[in-house]
Formats: C-alpha cells, sequence, structure tokens
C-alpha cells in the first residue's frame, strides 16, 4: 500500500517566492545600515550609563516650578504668538501669488511655473530655524527676523498645499466664466478662488498651529520670542525658571491645537 | 482676526524703514556666500556632518518606532484600559508639544554633545507622531476579527499578534518610512543645540562668516531632504 511521505505534499508558505526574497533582501540591506549608522554615532557609554540619573537629577532641580517668575514670562510668550500670527498672514498673502504659478493649470507658461516649483521647494526644504539665522544676519537680532523667517518657511506649505487646490478645482466652472466672456482675471476671482478659499483657510490655520510651536525656538538663534528667555534661563541653571517657560510653551501649543482644530472643522 | 494681526505689527515694531534697510544688505549677503565654497576641507566637513546627520535620523526611526509601536497600542482606546489610555496619550501630547530643538538641548543636559543626544531627541519627537498615528488607526480596525481568536482561546498577547498586526502592518511600515524621511529633515537643524550633524556645522560657518561655506550646506541640506523624500515616497508606494 502507498504511504505518502513529507514529499510528496507541497509545503504550504504564505507568501510567494518573489515576495520572500524581497523581504530577504530588504532586511540583507538595512541591518548593515543600521549597524553602520549606530557605530557613526560614536556613543560614549560611561554617559550612557549616567544618562537615567542625569535625566532625574535635572527633572529634580527643575521641581518645583518657580510660580513667582510666571509673571515674567507673559511679555514674551505674547512675542512667540504675535511671530506666528503675522508671520503665517504674511506668508499666507505671499503664498496666493505663488500657488497660482505653481498650478499647472493657471500658471501662464511653462518657465513661470518652474519658477513657482522652484521657490515652493527651496522654502520648504530650508526650515525655519535656518532661515531665523539667515534673516538675523540681515535684519538684525529681534522678532522682525523671526516674523519673516516664519513666513518665508511657510510660503513653502501653504503655496504647495493651495497649488495642490488649485490643480483639483473643477474645471467645468471655470470654462462656464469663459464661455460668458469672461477675462483671465475674472475667471480667476469668480472661477477659481471661490473652490479653494475653504481649502485656503484651512491650510493656513493650520500651518498657524505649525508656527507657534517652531516660533517657541526661534530665540535660540537671537529671533525673538520665548526661546530667548529658556536660553538665558538654561544658561544660569535656573531650572526652576525653565519649568515654568515649559509649561507655558506645553499650555499654549496645546490652546492653538485646540483653536485650529476647531476653526478648521468650521469651515470644512 | 484683523485686529490680532494690527496689535501683533504693532508690538513687535514692524518698520518698513527695517525692512528696507535688510533689504539693502541682502545683496551683500547673497554676494558673499557667491560662488559655494566647496573646496577640499570644507567637502571633507560637509561629508561628515551629513553622515552623522543620515545615521542620527536612521537609528532614531529604530528607537522611535520600536518605542512608538506599545505607546500607540496602549493609546488606543479600544485595545487599552482606561488608566493606560490617558498616560499614553499624555505622554503623545508632550512629545507632540515641544519642538524638537527643546528636546534636544534637555538631551544634551543628559548625554552631552554629539549625535547620539540628537538620535534620542528625534526618538521622542517620533513617538508624539508615529505613536498617535498608529493609535487612530488601530481605533479603527475591524474588531471582528479579534472575535474569533478570543473565541478559540488565544489570549491578550495572541489576540493583538493575529488579531490586531496583520489589519495595521502595511500602515506601520508605511509611517515608520514617511517618518524617517521626517526625521532626516529635523536631523539637519538639531545640531544648532549641539546634538550632532550638518546643522552644527552650519551654524558654525555662520557664525565665523564663512557665508560661501554656508551656502554650499545649505545647498547640500536642500538635496538630502528633497532625496529622502523622493525615495520616501517610492518606498511607500512599493509599500501599499
Amino acid at each position: 500500500m502507498f504511504e505518502p511521505t513529507a514529499d510528496d505534499y507541497e509545503r504550504w508558505q504564505r507568501h510567494d517566492v518573489r515576495t520572500r526574497l524581497l523581504r530577504f533582501a530588504t532586511v540583507l540591506i538595512t541591518v548593515p545600515i543600521v549597524v553602520y549608522s549606530w557605530r557613526i554615532l560614536g556613543i560614549n557609554y560611561d554617559y550612557l550609563s549616567t544618562a537615567g540619573w542625569a535625566v532625574g537629577d535635572l527633572l529634580g532641580r527643575m521641581y518645583p516650578p518657580n510660580h513667582g517668575y510666571t509673571g515674567e514670562i507673559v511679555g514674551p510668550m505674547i512675542e512667540t504668538i504675535n511671530i506666528a500670527i503675522l508671520g503665517t498672514g504674511l506668508s499666507a498673502l505671499l503664498s496666493i501669488p505663488i500657488a497660482y504659478l505653481a498650478a499647472s493649470n493657471t500658471t501662464p507658461n511653462r518657465i513661470t511655473y518652474v519658477i513657482g516649483r522652484l521657490v515652493i521647494t527651496v522654502t520648504r526644504t530650508v526650515s525655519t530655524i535656518i532661515w531665523a539665522i539667515m534673516f538675523v544676519i540681515l535684519f538684525g537680532p529681534g522678532a522682525f527676523a523671526g516674523v519673516i523667517a516664519v513666513a518665508i518657511r511657510s510660503i513653502g506649505f501653504i503655496g504647495k498645499l493651495l497649488s495642490e487646490a488649485i490643480e483639483e478645482i473643477d474645471p467645468g466652472q471655470v470654462r462656464a466664466l469663459e464661455a460668458a466672456g469672461a477675462n483671465d482675471r475674472q475667471q480667476l476671482i469668480y472661477g477659481v478662488a471661490p473652490q479653494v478659499k475653504p481649502l485656503f483657510v484651512g491650510i493656513t490655520t493650520h500651518r498657524w498651529d505649525i508656527n507657534i510651536r517652531s516660533s517657541t525656538v526661534l530665540g535660540l538663534v537671537g529671533a525673538g520670542g520665548i526661546g530667548l528667555e529658556l536660553t538665558a534661563r538654561m544658561d544660569v541653571y535656573q531650572w526652576q525658571s525653565v519649568s515654568v517657560i515649559l509649561l507655558a510653551i506645553l499650555v499654549t501649543v496645546l490652546l492653538s491645537e485646540l483653536i485650529s482644530a476647531k476653526a478648521r472643522s468650521a469651515v470644512s | 482676526m484683523l485686529v490680532a494681526v494690527f496689535w501683533s505689527a504693532w508690538s513687535i515694531r514692524l518698520s518698513p524703514a527695517r525692512f528696507v534697510e535688510g533689504l539693502s544688505s541682502t545683496g551683500q549677503f547673497l554676494a558673499s556666500m557667491w560662488p559655494p565654497d566647496f573646496g577640499a576641507r570644507e567637502r571633507e566637513l560637509i561629508r561628515e556632518g551629513v553622515t552623522e546627520t543620515l545615521a542620527m535620523a536612521v537609528v532614531a526611526t529604530i528607537i522611535g518606532v520600536s518605542v512608538s509601536v506599545p505607546v500607540a497600542f496602549m493609546a488606543a482606546k479600544n485595545l487599552a484600559p482606561w488608566p493606560v489610555y490617558y498616560l499614553a496619550r499624555g505622554l503623545i501630547t508632550v512629545s507632540r508639544a515641544f519642538h524638537s530643538l527643546i528636546i534636544g538641548i534637555i538631551f544634551v543636559v543628559a548625554v552631552g554633545f554629539g549625535p547620539f543626544a540628537g538620535a534620542l531627541t528625534l526618538s521622542f519627537a517620533t513617538v508624539g507622531f508615529y505613536g498617535k498615528i498608529l493609535a487612530e488607526d488601530l481605533e479603527n480596525i475591524d474588531m471582528n476579527q479579534l472575535r474569533p481568536i478570543e473565541a478559540a482561546g488565544g489570549n491578550r498577547l495572541q489576540v493583538i499578534l493575529y488579531g490586531v498586526v496583520p489589519q495595521a502592518l502595511p500602515r506601520m511600515i508605511g509611517l515608520a518610512i514617511y517618518r524617517w524621511d521626517i526625521n532626516v529633515r529635523s536631523s539637519t537643524i538639531i545640531g544648532i543645540v549641539g546634538a550632532g550633524g550638518i546643522g552644527f556645522t552650519l551654524l558654525n560657518a555662520f557664525d565665523r562668516y564663512q557665508y560661501d561655506f554656508a551656502a554650499a550646506i545649505l545647498i547640500v541640506i536642500v538635496a538630502i531632504v528633497l532625496a529622502g523624500e523622493v525615495a520616501s515616497a517610492m518606498i511607500r508606494r512599493r509599500v501599499r
């Protein structure tokens, strides 16, 4: 009588050969990269062993927060919020023409399209803090440099999302205006703008919320806001004041996130 | 809203005069940046900075994601008991609220200057991002797929491993790659507070008025951020 052995059955595998090979290759490539990266970091294991203690010690020094100091940071905190508001507002104004150039359906010609895209890419890939370093050199230290830095960085963000919104509009509405004899400018104002307006408001509010967060660190490079106070307190080891600042930042950021979420759900 | 804007403008003392003054020095500034200095010594410094930056991003993504996955499970309302849920949500909120530079300062104090502080900083920042998004995905999974495993006598760990993980896995991988891309971006600036990478080189160049070298570094930063973005988008399309 015939007795089937294990070889007579095809072994069941969850994935086909191609998938398995691909996964194997992925692991083969990833693991050396990770190991190599880890070695580049040149970790000093003596420091690592005391890291827990150091963080604990730091938190111990921060507690209890120095309540008396709270009054002094109201000014810098308001300045931080103002930088975010102004920077975002300025950026919203600048983003509109850029987005118009960078949307393939509204841009006048090939060259303007490339210019629009280039502005968006460059402003977007350089972070706010690097822009701030440069504007501090140009305009001198202070909140002014911070506002410009926030504004320039945000062009990339708002402009990119806005140009994508413009590309996705319903062309029928614009064509109807064209058929009724509207010129290019009228087509933009009455055909394109109303369709992207809610999105534009939403994007700008969202960016404002992100900008509050980035404005908290502008002071590290001298561009105004609460960051300046933070580094000043750290330099003189007033950790109990530092914890007050950190708490204030936490509250402000959470509030702005709440406001931005409320505003965005209201417009959409 | 208009009132807010005008009041902000007044309190910061925005003035056209200052703006014009700044603009006039812009030409000079740009001229001193040109041509970008890619000399032999400069290339070496940039190479070091970039390797450190990329290494930080890789290590931070690995550590960050391994910490974030359990945190995300703890922060999913449908999977975690409420005290655990609030604990994990609190951690995510704190990690998201602080800019990575602020967290960076703390870690530099804790483990000393250098890229390791940067890797820890970015790992911590990863928890807030990855944990939050993954937790939201976990809350939206199909709970019916969990019932049969429970009915067959699977314990909690088995339910998670065979019921939840398969539903969330593609998303977990895609999100990890996306976060790596963001980590590359953040690791280019983290050096400003002494946490290693190309940001430190850049700040140094500005401090020493080597604007042509700074220009070279900026070009490299834009290039790696863009390359990271393109790579991440390509890989994510494949995973999906």
